[in-house]
């Protein structure tokens, strides 16, 4: 009984990851950039959904707003930190960038919200509700999370196989040249890319601030680096990839908690990753590591 | 014409000379209270980042991996050096250089374990087994209090940096890994960067070389470590965090991959910047973090890109430049 | 994706006019304040404390406090005719920057610093303070080492503290289930990563042993936790009378949910950490019944607390917390001895038998601050009554002293 609790706490939190490691892993795909400011994406939409809650506006409204916000900075922040660096930018210094991106993002709602904790008026979002299903408390919030994961990451995978944009996000995370040659807009594909991983990290947002009901400016730190190992996992550039090392991770934690070695948790956790990485050198779903000579 | 060359052993003479002179006289300034407190704690610290991220440099910049633990290495010699120059195994100055060796020497292992995965994996999931280890070291230390304090940390640890000490390690750092870098064994390790499935096929042995530049940079991560220890006189697991590492990083990718004068002056910069920035208060990692975004843009390569400085070949120009004029004035006249 | 040098100019132009902006806004925040005296006219105090990043809303309600004491001060007229003038530094809540931070504060020759706020970059800077015979006082760093060196037996005299320490709420909250709540039976879960939860949580055990409160359990989790589900759900299962958990207030406004989740029905206890939970919860109806110490209540209806609460809503425009509080009480304890050695000496500002005569006058410190009556023990920590404060309808209320 105790173990299912677990497991469903295991999956909540999963998910969570999942949807935010999404966003990893579609940026990696396409630029190869380790996109760190993606976890502070997270933190701008619990202060956008936070501050929209406060004008007494129905909480939907909060949601959707937090989703747009989140996507928007994420394009802005493309536009102005990364394209300016070029096409032929080392990797590295797109990665400095993101880590610019990062602490400006930190700094400016430290300045603008103060580096007070702000409360998260998590039950207007979703009610606290317990169901007791075979002596096991299951909340709603975790159901509803799960659920709006799970049908966020159907969506995302009917759009990247179903529609033309999908087909072109693939293209070029294929091979940026030859898409281009194809005529696919690959500027605006990288942007589009951008915002629905940013979007969906805005999903997480709120997810994560339902779970945990507060928000800070450092709050997005420590789910993007869990993400962004989820993303590893799973293999980094794969969409199918990041929903399960998004689980994988959430699940692991779990269970390293319930087994009494909480203290340990993101030692073990780690040392898990490092374990898998060995024996599949590109996580989950990577693409095999052949090289052409 | 002939081109002006110095002579090898000349060479050597000129750099050995400039840095005892470099050693004298910053030891004088130290000692003569020319400086303020501050500005001399700021020259021990920017020793201790100076010897960082030049050590990260051969694994980020000549090896052109991602490591993101490399403060994982540093809590290893830091922890290792405070351990043993508390127990009082030896005394004096037997003692000192004992703690760095055994700081140095214990991060060094640690970085040959990590050093082996690399046999495996590649790129960004590398990067990660760094990370990895980096956290798990931290999560580690605080759950062994017996040994390392765990998290209120270890106190009453004998403050052994001093300039002088810090700055020959510093030297010594740089110069080992230079020669290193110019040998046989360094040329490998670039062409591992340029190309691994070429290096392998002219027969560079990439295991091998991978964990050495691996154990290279751990070694002196270690040092720099054991000179952190010896600064605070105490130790806690949390400055060794994810961030440390990714600050050491930005030192060594604003100063130019690859480039030692870079990382140096990188290191020395940022390091001192919180106290060049102090009358801006609170918006001071602002500033930081706009000017971050903004060199990226402006000088993607870094400050000094992969150019190094020398000395001689400075001399070499200059001696090339006077000759011409000298000619040309002969012509003349 | 090619960016036009066009416009990789334009944005260069925008991002240097931003970043000239963001120079020019810090011209507002100047690093010094206070009268426009001559340096030898004036006081000079440095503040140290983390400002920026994961932990600086405790340092910057510490310097709140202090900074609206020295206001109010230098608008009454400062100490003997001198204005107060103040020097801050970030230390970032890192050791080595903490230690830098104190030279500079050392360069801008102040007479005294109020600092540090968290424990660990406080007691990196002790050692060299105390070689340096530099008054210093924190208004929050708990940990028992800032003022005691226990390894070798070694006092700080130049250190002192406006808070309480860790083993002495440890103590007084198994106390306080014991004797004031009949608990017979409690479990602990704490912090493993951050020291002043495990302080409290060794003293909390060690007198709950000696005074017949059994200990069921100690449950504990790491330093980036955020989820505590399964180590509530083994306390449930032992159903303790109270459980006691030393943490800050944000872990508890996501753990006490996580406890009703998980069938926690135990009467919740904690220590001054807590302060400010009830901000940092939208719906603190999990809370309710619990119970923990502070060193301040907003309820506290003596005229000095009130008026300390009014003055600080003009300036700041919201409530004081603890840190807060503690941090006017620093201030006030440290320039009432400065006035003192002003007063009754004629030792030049800055010469070592003025920080001698400070610290002495601090260690006689018998003053009535906004966070109660304060005398110091022989190791530089407050004696000083504390406030109990209880989780009732929803709001936080005065319970009493204890």
């Amino acid at each position: 009984m105790l173990l299912f609790a677990q497991l469903v706490n295991g999956l909540q939190l999963g998910s969570i990851y999942a949807l935010i490691a999404l966003g990893y892993s579609m940026v990696y795909g396409i630029i190869k950039l380790l996109n760190f400011a993606h976890g502070d994406v997270i933190m701008v939409g619990g202060y956008i959904s936070l501050m929209i809650i406060a004008t007494g506006t129905h909480p939907m409204v909060a949601v959707v707003m937090a989703v747009v916000g989140c996507a928007l900075l994420a394009v802005m922040i493309y536009r102005l930190a990364y394209v300016p660096q070029g096409p032929t930018a080392p990797r590295l210094s797109l990665l400095i960038a993101a880590i610019g991106v990062s602490m400006l993002l930190q700094n400016l709602a430290q300045l603008i919200f103060s580096a007070n904790i702000h409360s998260f008026p998590a039950n207007d979002i979703i009610p606290m509700v317990i169901y007791s299903v075979g002596g096991v408390n299951i909340s709603l919030a975790s159901i509803m999370t799960i659920v709006s994961a799970v049908s966020s990451m159907a969506g995302l995978t009917l759009l990247v196989h179903k529609t033309k944009t999908g087909q072109a996000m693939l293209a070029v995370s294929e091979d940026t040249g030859a898409a281009q040659l194809m005529g696919v807009n690959v500027r605006s594909i990288v942007t589009f890319t951008f915002a629905i991983g940013a979007g969906l990290a805005g999903i997480g947002s709120i997810l994560y601030c339902v779970r945990f009901p507060i928000v800070s400016p450092m709050m997005g730190a420590l789910p993007g680096l869990k993400a962004f190992v989820a993303a590893v996992l799973g293999g980094i550039g794969s969409i199918p990839g990041a929903m399960i090392g998004g689980f994988a991770i959430g699940l692991f934690e779990a269970l390293v908690n319930s087994a009494g070695l909480s203290t340990w948790t993101d030692g073990i956790v780690f040392a898990i990753l490092i374990v898998v990485l060995l024996v599949r050198p590109t996580g989950f779903m990577g693409p095999s590591m052949a090289e052409k000579v | 014409m002939k081109e002006f060359r110095i002579p090898m052993p000349a060479r050597y003479g000129i750099n050995l000379a400039l840095i005892a002179m470099f050693l004298i006289t910053g030891n004088g300034v130290m000692t003569s209270g020319m400086l303020s407190r501050a500005q001399g704690a700021i020259v021990i610290e920017v020793g201790i980042f100076i010897i960082l991220a030049v050590s990260l440099n051969v694994v980020a910049g000549y090896l052109g991996q991602l490591p993101l633990g490399h403060a994982g290495f540093m809590a290893v010699g830091a922890y290792s050096a405070a351990i043993f120059w508390r127990s009082d195994v030896l005394s004096g100055v037997p003692s000192i250089i004992g703690g760095l060796l055994v700081a140095g020497l214990m991060a060094a292992i640690f970085g040959i374990i990590i050093g082996i995965p690399a046999l495996r994996l590649k790129g960004d999931y590398l990067a990660i087994i760094t990370l990895g280890f980096g956290e798990i070291i931290r999560v580690v230390i605080i759950n062994l209090p017996q040994i390392t304090g765990g998290t209120p940390g270890l106190l009453n640890i004998p403050r052994h940096t001093n300039f002088l000490l810090l700055y020959v390690c510093v030297i010594i750092t740089c110069a080992v890994i230079h020669m290193m870098m110019k040998s046989r064994h360094g040329r490998a390790i670039l062409s591992l960067r340029e190309n691994e499935i070429a290096a392998e096929s002219c027969g560079v042995k990439t295991t091998y070389y991978k964990v050495m530049a691996f154990s290279l940079s751990a070694f002196f991560a270690g040092v720099a470590g054991a000179f952190y220890a010896g600064t605070l006189g105490m130790l806690t697991p949390g400055p060794f965090n994810f961030m440390k590492s990714i600050n050491i990083l930005v030192m060594v990718v604003l100063g130019g991959m690859g480039s030692m004068m870079g990382s140096v002056i990188a290191a020395s910069i940022l390091t001192a910047l919180p106290l060049l920035m102090q009358g801006l208060n609170d918006y001071r990692l602002i500033i930081y973090a706009l000017m971050l975004i903004i060199v990226m843009i402006f000088k993607p390569s870094g400050l000094m890109g992969t150019y190094d400085f020398s000395l001689s070949r400075i001399l070499e120009k200059a001696g090339n430049w006077m000759m011409t004029r000298g000619d040309k004035k002969g012509g003349v006249a | 994706m090619r960016l036009t040098s066009k416009s990789k100019r334009v944005l260069g132009v925008v991002l240097v006019v931003a970043l000239a902006f963001a120079l020019a806004a810090c011209n507002g925040g100047g690093t010094t304040g206070g009268g426009e005296a001559n340096d030898a006219e004036t006081i000079r105090v440095g503040l140290l404390g983390p400002y920026t990043g994961a932990v600086a809303h405790f340092g910057l309600a510490v310097r709140e406090g202090a900074l609206l004491y020295i206001e109010q001060r230098n608008a009454a007229g400062g100490i003997n005719g001198m204005q107060i003038e103040y020097f801050w530094f970030d230390d970032e809540h890192d050791p080595i920057r903490a230690l830098t931070g104190y030279n500079w504060l050392l360069d801008q020759e102040v007479t005294a610093i109020i600092g540090g706020v968290t424990s660990g970059p406080t007691m990196a800077v002790v050692p060299q303070a105390f070689e340096d015979n530099m008054p210093m006082i924190t208004a929050s760093a708990t940990h028992a080492g800032v003022t005691y060196d226990a390894e070798n037996g070694v006092v700080f005299t130049n250190m002192f503290r406006a808070c309480f320490i860790d083993p002495f709420q440890g103590e007084k909250m198994a106390e306080f289930a014991r004797n004031v709540l009949e608990a017979e039976t409690a479990a602990v879960i704490f912090n493993t990563g951050v020291d002043y939860s495990i302080g409290l949580q060794e003293a909390f055990v060690a007198r709950a042993a000696a005074i017949g409160l059994e200990v069921v359990t100690i449950e504990a989790y790491g330093v980036d936790a955020v989820d505590f589900t399964s180590q509530l759900t083994n306390i449930a299962a032992l159903n303790p009378d109270v459980l006691f958990i030393p943490d800050y207030f944000s872990i508890i406004a996501l753990m006490a949910p996580q406890a009703i989740n998980a069938g926690v029905t135990a009467t919740l206890l904690g220590a001054d950490g807590w302060d400010g939970v009830m901000d940092a919860m939208t719906d603190p109806s999990s809370l309710e019944g619990a119970f923990y110490m502070s060193g301040f209540s907003v309820e506290d209806d003596t005229p000095k607390v009130q008026d300390f609460i009014t003055r600080f809503m003009e300036r700041y425009g919201h409530e004081p917390n603890m840190f807060s509080a503690q941090g006017y009480d620093a201030a006030m304890i440290l320039f009432a001895a400065i006035e003192h050695v002003e007063n009754t000496t004629d030792h030049v500002q800055g010469s070592d038998e003025y920080r001698t005569a400070v610290i002495n006058a601090m260690a006689a410190t018998n003053l009535t601050g906004v966070t109660g009556h304060i005398t110091y023990d022989r190791f530089n920590n407050p004696i000083k009554t504390a406030v109990m404060v209880e989780i009732r309808d929803g709001l936080a209320r005065f319970w009493g002293t204890f």
